[in-house]
């Protein structure tokens, strides 16, 4: 089973390596691609690598629709950015963009292909109220209006509930902290705010520096997420190292940062499992340093074995017995970081409870 | 080989096992069942389709199940799998065959942007498409299946496909959604047809599925002109009304009925509008089946209309 999964990790690191392969196996690998959220990725990986012309024609027809649907999710983001701007710019604050349409409007590697969901945004945690005026005034409002709801997201997390546009009914989140409030790791988010660079071609646009954007990135996928399109953000972790990587500066500086926001821990799950999973280049001595952080032994295989499934794709052919119980440990996990039990058990038992009610 | 050479028995056991590779037009779809009720009507209205090898690549796997749990016996529901994932809200058991076909439409349409897709019908003659955008209730299955039983050769009635390479049409051949009074309106009007089991109370009221010809379902891959954009209303004793409608109008209304339009963004607006301007646009407004087969039957295609137009 387990040699089943490494279909599209292994059309990801090797794309040449596709030309071997037999319909079955495409008809698999399309399959896991698109379960993992990965299939226009895969598109532009492939085309990258001219082997896209190895495909099937009817694999290839697969590709090509992803490839197009995220095209226009990139379309569509560069405006959202544009409405973002235009609303924030009222109020004299930059739109400092995070993830995805970071990625995006920084023209960085791991935006190709990718698939969006919203558009997030950082902003200083005193100009919150003001913020949020101004998007609902340029006609952004709230999803969930139920007071649960709002409580639990203003108390909280690190975010704002998502916000909607009316009209053209894309989402924006507003973070103005790396992780939510009550978790144990507690990064600053004024450093990384302030730290924000302008983007050259977009005047009012900012992004993170490339070691917030990686520690950022890593922070939510470890220490936040619920790891539902777990190999999505790995694959975004990995181009980010291989792309900031050439600059010589970078490795010593997320080391530093790591340091300095609390996100050695994060950054050494990042490091451990891009480099597991997608093989990704790191100098030795980042490797080292990050080991220090490691959790000690039996946790790192406790880990090990969790993230190792987590971060397959949820596809029968890649699961095995263990893969269902993992993937709800580490959703388990997920809450448990963001949350002191006290919290988080009446919360979960209200969730569980009004899902039965709704259906 | 075709669905109709195997025998019940194999075809349960295929079905019901790693199920089979239907060849749909130019899909492939590997579905497996292990229910009764979508064996049975698969074994009826897809008799005539090819099955493509075991190890060819299926463009969707789906499955048409019971969940597990108390809803397996207590009013008992169908599931619609897709790549082993439960896809939808669950259904009444009953309406299995129902969902397996609503089901195959939205892998359809939610996953393939090669053609921009219309919600709508479509059949062909002399190489011509008639198109007939709507949602439910406009009565475009009926006057689907009305063309079908005077000869034109079905090519959707559900997704029109128009190729955003060459602007040419699609089929995707599938069995022909009745509903209601326009099934027993169709048993008068096409004593030849068969109709699959009627499947009462679904979300759109009673359903039956008529089998396409088998001609429809052979050339399934010989793509057709796009010819006429019809918009059908049934209106309840009115005459029958074919009347001109303006271009720009045309464009907006199909627009409107389209499930991808938004995704292609140029490549979709050019697909349209193309379609647009080489076809001609038309209002139907009818009651009598019969009537507005013959209405349509009149049309010229847009060559000959073009050229008369242009003679001195």
């Amino acid at each position: 089973m387990r040699q089943a999964q490494s279909l599209l990790v292994q059309a990801f690191c090797e794309p040449t390596s596709v030309a071997f392969l037999e319909e079955p196996q495409w008809d698999l690998l399309i399959r896991q691609a698109r379960r993992a959220d990965l299939l226009a990725r895969l598109c532009a990986r492939l085309g990258q690598y001219g082997s896209l012309a190895r495909a099937p024609a009817r694999a290839r027809n697969h590709l090509d629709s992803a490839r197009i649907a995220a095209d226009q999710h990139a379309t569509t983001v560069r405006w959202e950015v544009r409405c973002l701007k235009r609303a924030l710019s009222g109020i004299e604050l930059p739109v400092i963009l995070l993830k995805g349409a970071a990625y995006l409007l920084a023209d960085l590697p791991p935006a190709q292909g990718r698939l969006f969901y919203d558009v997030d945004i950082l902003v200083p945690k005193v100009r919150l109220d003001e913020v949020e005026r101004a998007l609902r005034k340029h006609g952004w409002s709230f999803m969930h209006l139920d007071a649960y709801d709002q409580r639990y997201y203003r108390t909280w997390m690190h975010e704002l509930p998502p916000l909607q546009h009316l009209r053209r009914r894309s989402v924006v989140d507003v973070h103005h902290r790396i992780l939510p409030e009550t978790a144990s790791l507690k990064p600053d988010a004024e450093k990384m705010l302030s730290a924000s660079e302008p983007l050259e071609e977009m005047g009012g646009v900012h992004v993170l520096t490339p070691s917030h954007m990686v520690l950022h990135s890593a922070a939510h996928l470890f220490h936040d997420g619920e790891l539902e399109h777990g190999l999505c953000d790995l694959a975004d972790l990995d181009a980010l190292f291989r792309h900031f990587g050439k600059m010589p500066s970078f490795w010593d500086e997320l080391i530093d940062s790591a340091r300095e926001l609390d996100l050695m821990r994060p950054l050494y799950y990042a490091l451990r499992y891009t480099t597991r999973v997608f093989a990704t280049p790191v100098p030795g001595r980042v490797i080292d340093t990050s080991k220090k952080s490691a959790p000690r032994v039996v946790g790192k295989r406790c880990m090990d074995a969790l993230f190792t499934r987590g971060l397959a794709p949820d596809h029968e052919s890649c699961n095995d017995s263990f893969s269902g119980l993992a993937r709800w440990l580490l959703y388990v996990r997920s809450h448990y970081l963001r949350m002191p039990l006290y919290l988080l058990i009446p919360h979960l038992v209200r969730k569980a409870v009004r899902r039965q009610f709704k259906e | 080989m075709k669905v109709s050479s195997l025998s019940q028995e194999q075809l349960r056991q295929s079905l019901s096992g790693a199920g089979l590779n239907f060849r749909i037009g130019g899909f492939v779809f590997r579905i497996r069942s292990s229910l009764a009720a979508v064996i049975d009507g698969l074994a009826l209205l897809y008799a005539d389709y090819p099955l493509a090898p075991h190890n060819e690549f299926a463009d969707f796997h789906v499955e048409v199940r019971r969940p597990h749990g108390p809803r397996r016996w207590f009013r008992p529901q169908v599931l619609f799998f897709f790549d082993g994932r439960p896809w939808f809200k669950p259904l009444p058991l009953k309406h299995a065959l129902a969902m397996l076909e609503w089901g195959l439409n939205w892998c359809v349409y939610g996953h393939v942007n090669q053609y921009l897709i219309i919600h709508g019908a479509v059949v062909e003659k002399d190489g011509y498409a008639a198109i007939f955008p709507g949602g439910p209730g406009v009565g475009k299955s009926t006057l689907c299946a009305g063309l079908v039983a005077r000869g034109w050769r079905l090519l959707s009635d559900e997704l029109v496909l128009v190729s955003t390479a060459d602007g040419r049409i699609a089929p995707l051949p599938r069995p022909v959604s009745l509903k209601n009074d326009s099934i027993e309106l169709i048993e008068r009007f096409y004593p030849d047809a068969v109709i699959g089991p009627r499947i009462a109370a679904t979300e759109k009221g009673t359903i039956a599925h008529l089998r396409p010809p088998a001609d429809s379902v052979a050339r399934a891959e010989e793509y057709a002109q796009p010819g006429w954009v019809i918009f059908p209303a049934y209106e309840s004793g009115a005459a029958t009304q074919l009347t001109t409608q303006p271009k720009g109008l045309g464009f907006m209304r199909a627009a409107r009925g389209t499930f991808n339009y938004h995704v292609l963004g140029l490549a979709g607006f050019q697909a349209l509008a193309n379609l647009i301007d080489t076809c001609r646009c038309f209002k139907l407004i009818y009651s009598d089946l019969d009537d507005a087969v013959a209405h349509i039957a009149r049309l010229e295609p847009p060559s000959v209309a073009t050229r008369k137009a242009s003679a001195p």
